[in-house]
């Protein structure tokens, strides 16, 4: 699900860095608070082993292939949703970094698609209202506690991957990447995740498991008296805010192109008489009075991304003669670069 | 295990690259990082129509691999991973996009073509600009450079440390795999009722380590802050190079380079 720069519009991968961006210094702000800095290596060696579980093949019983771990939702289970979502920032940078997967650029997305909603939609939402609740009582203690930990990994898992899906799809397509219909796109992306997430969600469940039975004192929330729920409300509502504004902010972009209800009602219901039944005078405020083209006017510059494309997208040049004969030169400004460079570098290794 | 050897190998030959001496090894980090950045952002800013324009684009890190002697081979190794996505996005575009742009000769060449190899050639491009400023560039600086930028020292320090523990890591993993893989010949993964345990006991070994290890860190004066020593200084020159960049970067997206040199020849 590692986006690559390609995939986004400069615009969109700001948006993505500014939302990941905040969530890490709200994040980096709450550890100082509580003086969880001690978490420090702590942090960076499950960051670290993250990093390589995910390398391993898990044998997925009756089929011949193999699946992998789904970090964020063990992190957050073992680490809390802070410090588990800068330990997630970091992998996805060193994967960027060094092994080319997700683009430099696409970090703020990819940070987001994977870590925000692994770490805090899985935390607040699934994992914390799961393992505080008392579902499965009646099975005692332990039983409980261990079906609620296969219910929160599966269903965390599963959510957040089909989450961060989701977004993909939707960055792509208000970034104006692919021709392929939002829908079509959306449609081929889920049932994929939907299988992935399952696969995810058990290999995690098992890990989480394992803890679970020799270490539990490390699990988040397994004990609820152990740890007070300050500020867990607030803490919910903020997290539920910004993905409001998020997902809120991101479909208004999608907007279609036709007037909105207002414009509609005072400039685009001609035929009605729409703005005469406002008490509005036609010529003044019709559909093509002075007041409706200046809005217009105001509407273009103003615009973010105007109707979702690029200011200079009408006149984007398609290729031509002289642009491949421009090419051409410079693929030869290319040669003559690589020639001069070996030329020195020769020259260097023969005087050392 | 094949693939966590691989990963192993990549980190040690990126530390090789970084170790090497030349002009861009030199460069003050931050000055890296930005110029990055700026080509990366303008890269992918431009329309997907504009191939030509794009071409001249490729002049930068032809430039960078040839100042700083890394080989391209290490970095095309890479792009396995990130072009399948790209490419698979970008082939439904001739499909849905059938409007035709351009005519060479009796062949005519449809949007969605041009707009699949802009797409691929962005998704190259970045990449090459990612792999330029960390194959020159060692972690620590890089770190240095973040710290500049004014980036938390908590999130810098973490990601100083994992780097240096993921390598631990995944030697411990790969051990503990072939270890596994010896006692059960034949098998292609993990099986399931070592699903839980065999990362489990890992996690739990590593977890009690990280206290004795953070212990120690304090004993040794960490006082949440890690002290950069060895940064290189930010020389006239560099700062000369990422303005002579920048001002590039801006002519290539303003007008279409390629385009207006052709009509000098046409």
């Amino acid at each position: 699900m590692h986006m690559a720069d390609a995939l986004l519009a400069p615009t969109v991968a700001a948006a993505m860095y500014v939302a990941s961006g905040t969530a890490a210094g709200v994040s980096v702000h709450k550890l100082r608070k509580d003086d969880e800095t001690q978490k420090l290596p702590v942090m960076a060696v499950t960051a670290a082993l993250v990093f390589a579980g995910q390398m391993i093949n898990y044998t997925i019983p009756g089929t011949g292939s193999s699946g992998h771990m789904c970090g964020g939702m063990l992190l957050t289970g073992l680490l809390g949703p802070q410090a588990g979502f800068l330990s997630m920032i970091v992998i996805l940078a060193i994967q960027c970094l060094f092994f080319a997967d997700g683009g430099l650029l696409a970090l703020g997305a990819n940070v987001w698609n994977m870590a925000f909603y692994g770490c805090f939609v899985g935390y607040y939402l699934i994992w914390r209202p799961i393992m505080r609740s008392n579902l499965f009582a009646g099975m005692g203690a332990k039983a409980a506690g261990r079906t609620k930990i296969i219910v929160a990994s599966i269903l965390g898992c599963v959510i957040t991957l089909l989450l961060g899906a989701f977004s993909v799809v939707l960055e792509t397509s208000l970034s104006g990447i692919t021709e392929l219909p939002f829908g079509t796109f959306l449609g081929v992306m889920l049932p994929i995740h939907l299988a992935i997430g399952l696969i995810e969600g058990l290999i995690t469940t098992a890990v989480l498991l394992f803890v679970y039975e020799s270490r539990p004192e490390l699990l988040r929330d397994v004990h609820p008296g152990a740890e007070k729920g300050k500020g867990s409300l607030a803490t919910t509502i903020v997290v539920l805010a910004v993905a409001a504004a998020l997902v809120g902010g991101g479909l208004s972009l999608l907007a279609s192109s036709n007037p909105d209800g207002l414009e509609w009602s005072l400039f685009g219901n001609s035929e009605a008489g729409y703005s005469e039944n406002m008490g509005l005078n036609e010529d003044d405020f019709g559909v093509q009075s002075a007041a409706a083209d200046k809005a217009a006017g105001i509407q273009e510059k103003t615009s973010f991304l105007p109707d979702s494309s690029f200011s200079d997208s009408d006149s984007a040049a398609g290729p031509s003669v002289s642009g491949l004969v421009g090419s051409a030169i410079v693929a030869a400004l290319v040669l003559l670069i690589c020639f001069v460079g070996g030329f020195f570098r020769k020259k260097n290794g023969q005087k050392q | 295990m094949d693939k966590i050897n691989h990963a192993l190998d990549e980190f040690r030959e990126m530390d090789a690259l970084a170790a090497q001496d030349s002009p861009i090894h030199r460069m003050h980090p931050l000055v890296k990082l930005l110029i990055t950045l700026a080509y990366i952002l303008c890269v992918v800013s431009f329309h997907k129509y504009q191939l030509s324009a794009l071409a001249v684009m490729v002049l930068f890190p032809i430039l960078m691999f040839q100042l700083s002697g890394i080989p391209v081979r290490t970095c095309f190794y890479k792009l396995r991973i990130v072009l399948p996505l790209v490419c698979a996005v970008g082939l439904l575009n001739p499909f849905y996009d059938r409007a035709p742009l351009l005519q060479l000769g009796s062949i005519t060449v449809s949007g969605g073509v041009v707009s699949m190899i802009t797409l691929m050639l962005k998704g190259v491009f970045a990449l090459m600009a990612s792999f330029l400023l960390i194959a020159p560039t060692p972690m620590d600086s890089l770190c240095a450079a973040l710290r500049k930028l004014h980036v938390p020292s908590l999130l810098v320090t973490l990601l100083l440390l994992t780097y240096r523990y993921v390598a631990v890591m995944l030697r411990e993993v790969s051990v503990m795999s072939d270890a596994y893989h010896l006692r059960a010949p034949g098998q292609k993964g993990i099986h399931i009722s070592a699903w839980g345990s065999f990362l489990g006991q890992l996690l739990l070994r590593s977890m009690d380590r990280a206290e004795d290890l953070y212990e120690s860190m304090l004993l040794r004066g960490f006082r949440g802050e890690f002290y950069y020593a060895e940064v290189p200084k930010c020389t006239a020159g560099a700062v000369a190079f990422a303005l002579g960049c920048a001002a590039f970067f801006a002519a290539a997206r303003c007008w279409d380079l390629p385009q207006l040199l052709g009509n000098l020849f046409t």
